[in-house]
């Protein structure tokens, strides 16, 4: 143990905790950042001084190439395609992990103890499934894999056989750790079950998918921590760990699952939520022009702005603000009200919302604004569709009964912009668009909300 | 070495915990930039990669490590570049107290 080595670490682990806790506050978070990129260069200068490096030839050309990637990637990534952008780099973190763990392998399968030994599995193993779940879900985003829940008969059944698999062979190893080629078997499966883990979710439970994956890659980290002996990897891991944990859990509360539905049942999405039947076939849906909508939005004095993910699809981000501003001008309210699992992962409205120049002083948590609606004149529905259904509050019989929704049905009326009647994600009908104080105006978002400002008075 | 496992879980556990404490400070209007930031920091796999990069102990041990530091130093490098670009975005009103 060198103790200028071990002392970067400490410093660095220190450095990494103090730059979270920046992130307590937007004021507060871009000095965080600060903090924790010194503690990854201490980290860094620590290894660069480690006995067993010879050569900082291969070193200094993957860093460089990795930092002009990493530099082009964010810089030139749009804020709507950030889901992507962090799905794929899960897929490096896993990468990283798994690679490292099987290099241990090779060089000390002959002489590894048991806890070594089941320490590398682990983190080949999460590695391996974080690289290739990960991978699936950025396919999922970008639409090069199917985006719908991809299901087939005894689903569930054969991905628990597969991870018992994989458990069965983590445990081989540790017992004995000469067994290589079930360890890179293990490797294969451990691909294999990330594939098979992710490719049942659809587009809506993606937040909890993302989520996941980032803990998972920080227990993989973790883990490395473990077979190396290292603590600034194993304290690294454990924060990136509890991070995806916390954000799961969240997730899960805004979806009203129990964490383990979540970690079990989001996997394999119950098909009986597709069989409910529409009991509202007597209901008509009113249309409004853009006039009309124009015509509601300025006699009102409150407005809650209710985005989902189809303004990030329409990208009328920019369109919402303008509106937003024009209605202040004119006097009115404005705030916004963020589902939790609005959009594809935790946090997409406000950082499309943020993008767009709207402050983040007027956007606000749903549980900090839900008892509002009441008071308000007009809520504009953006391209949500399950997050308003009130179905959630009062129809027991709903799968999605139960989970927190905004009450748009409590404002004085409600306007809903959206592409087409097509049901939302989880395939229900929503009694929202069919109430008496709900006009929809169809179309593109970005299109309708830019001829809604042109019809202001 | 039993007493290095546990030594290691101590570290993992109280680390946890305390992830999970400044973690649930966080608001959700930052979860996105926070989920940047936390990938950067798990290009922390860097530690483990940079030394296997450049031990020359066999070329496969080599190439691994090569792509290792690859993939980690983009988590890194991109992670806290663009949770940066993120946060910069996260304006007040302007003239709004405090």
């Amino acid at each position: 143990m060198n103790p200028t080595i071990e002392f970067l670490y400490i410093i660095a682990s220190v450095l990494f905790v103090m730059g979270l806790r920046g992130l307590g506050h937007p004021e507060s978070a871009r000095r965080g950042v600060i903090l924790a990129e010194f503690g990854m260069a201490f980290a860094v200068a620590g290894t660069l001084l480690h006995p067993h490096i010879v050569t900082y030839k291969w070193i200094a050309i993957a860093a460089v190439i990795g930092s002009g990637i990493g530099i082009a990637m964010s810089a030139l990534i749009p804020m709507t395609k950030m889901p992507e952008r962090i799905a794929l780099s899960h897929a490096f973190g896993g990468l990283a992990a798994a690679l490292v763990g099987v290099v241990e392998f090779y060089n000390h399968s002959h002489h590894l103890d048991h806890i070594k030994a089941g320490a590398i599995s682990f983190e080949v193993l999460f590695g391996g499934l974080t690289f290739t779940g990960s991978l699936i879900a950025f396919g999922k985003l970008q639409g090069i894999v199917p985006g719908r829940n991809i299901t087939y008969k005894f689903q569930n059944q054969s991905n628990i056989a597969v991870f018992l698999l994989t458990v069965a062979m983590m445990v081989t190893v540790t017992m004995d750790p000469s067994q290589s080629v079930i360890f890179y078997l293990m490797l294969f499966v451990s691909f294999a079950l990330g594939v098979l883990l992710v490719i049942p979710i659809g587009g809506a439970d993606m937040p909890v998918v993302i989520a996941l994956l980032n803990s998972y890659a920080g227990l993989a980290a973790s883990a490395t921590g473990f077979a190396l002996g290292n603590n600034v990897l194993i304290i690294a891991g454990a924060l990136d760990g509890a991070s995806g944990f916390v954000l799961s859990v969240v997730m899960s509360k805004a979806m009203n699952r129990s964490f383990t539905n979540v970690l079990f049942g989001a996997f394999g999405q119950p098909d009986e939520s597709t069989a409910v039947a529409a009991d509202s076939s007597g209901r008509e849906v009113r249309e409004a022009s853009v006039g009309d909508a124009a015509m509601l939005l300025s006699g009102a004095t409150k407005v809650i702005v209710v985005p989902g993910y189809g303004m990030a699809v329409a990208q009328a981000q920019h369109a919402v603000r303008e509106l937003g501003e024009k209605l202040e001008e004119n006097g009115v309210q404005v705030s916004y009200c963020i589902h939790p699992v609005a959009g594809r992962m935790p946090g997409h409205m406000n950082v499309l919302l943020a993008e767009a120049n709207v402050p983040y002083d007027q956007l606000f948590e749903l549980d900090e604004i839900n008892d509002q609606f009441a008071q308000a004149d007009v809520a504009l529905v953006v391209g949500a569709n399950d997050t308003v259904n009130p179905a959630a509050k009062t129809n027991q019989s709903s799968p999605i009964f139960g989970m927190p929704v905004a009450n748009c049905d409590l404002a004085g009326a409600c306007i809903v912009l959206k592409r087409s009647m097509n049901a939302g994600f989880a395939g229900i009908e929503n009694e929202l668009f069919t109430s008496e104080n709900t006009v929809m105006t169809f179309g593109d978002a970005k299109d309708t909300l830019e001829s809604i400002i042109e019809n202001l008075v | 070495m039993t007493p290095e496992l546990f030594f290691g879980l101590y570290v993992f556990l109280l680390a946890g915990f305390v992830g999970y404490g400044v973690i649930g400070n966080v608001p959700p209007l930052l979860h996105t930039p926070l989920m940047a930031f936390t990938n950067a920091i798990s290009g922390i796999s860097l530690v483990g990669s940079i030394v296997i990069a450049g031990a020359e102990y066999n070329n496969f041990s080599t190439i691994l490590g090569f792509i290792a530091v690859l993939a980690a130093t983009i988590n890194v490098v991109g992670g806290f570049l663009i949770t940066d670009r993120m946060l910069k975005m996260f304006k007040k009103k302007p003239g709004a107290e405090s």
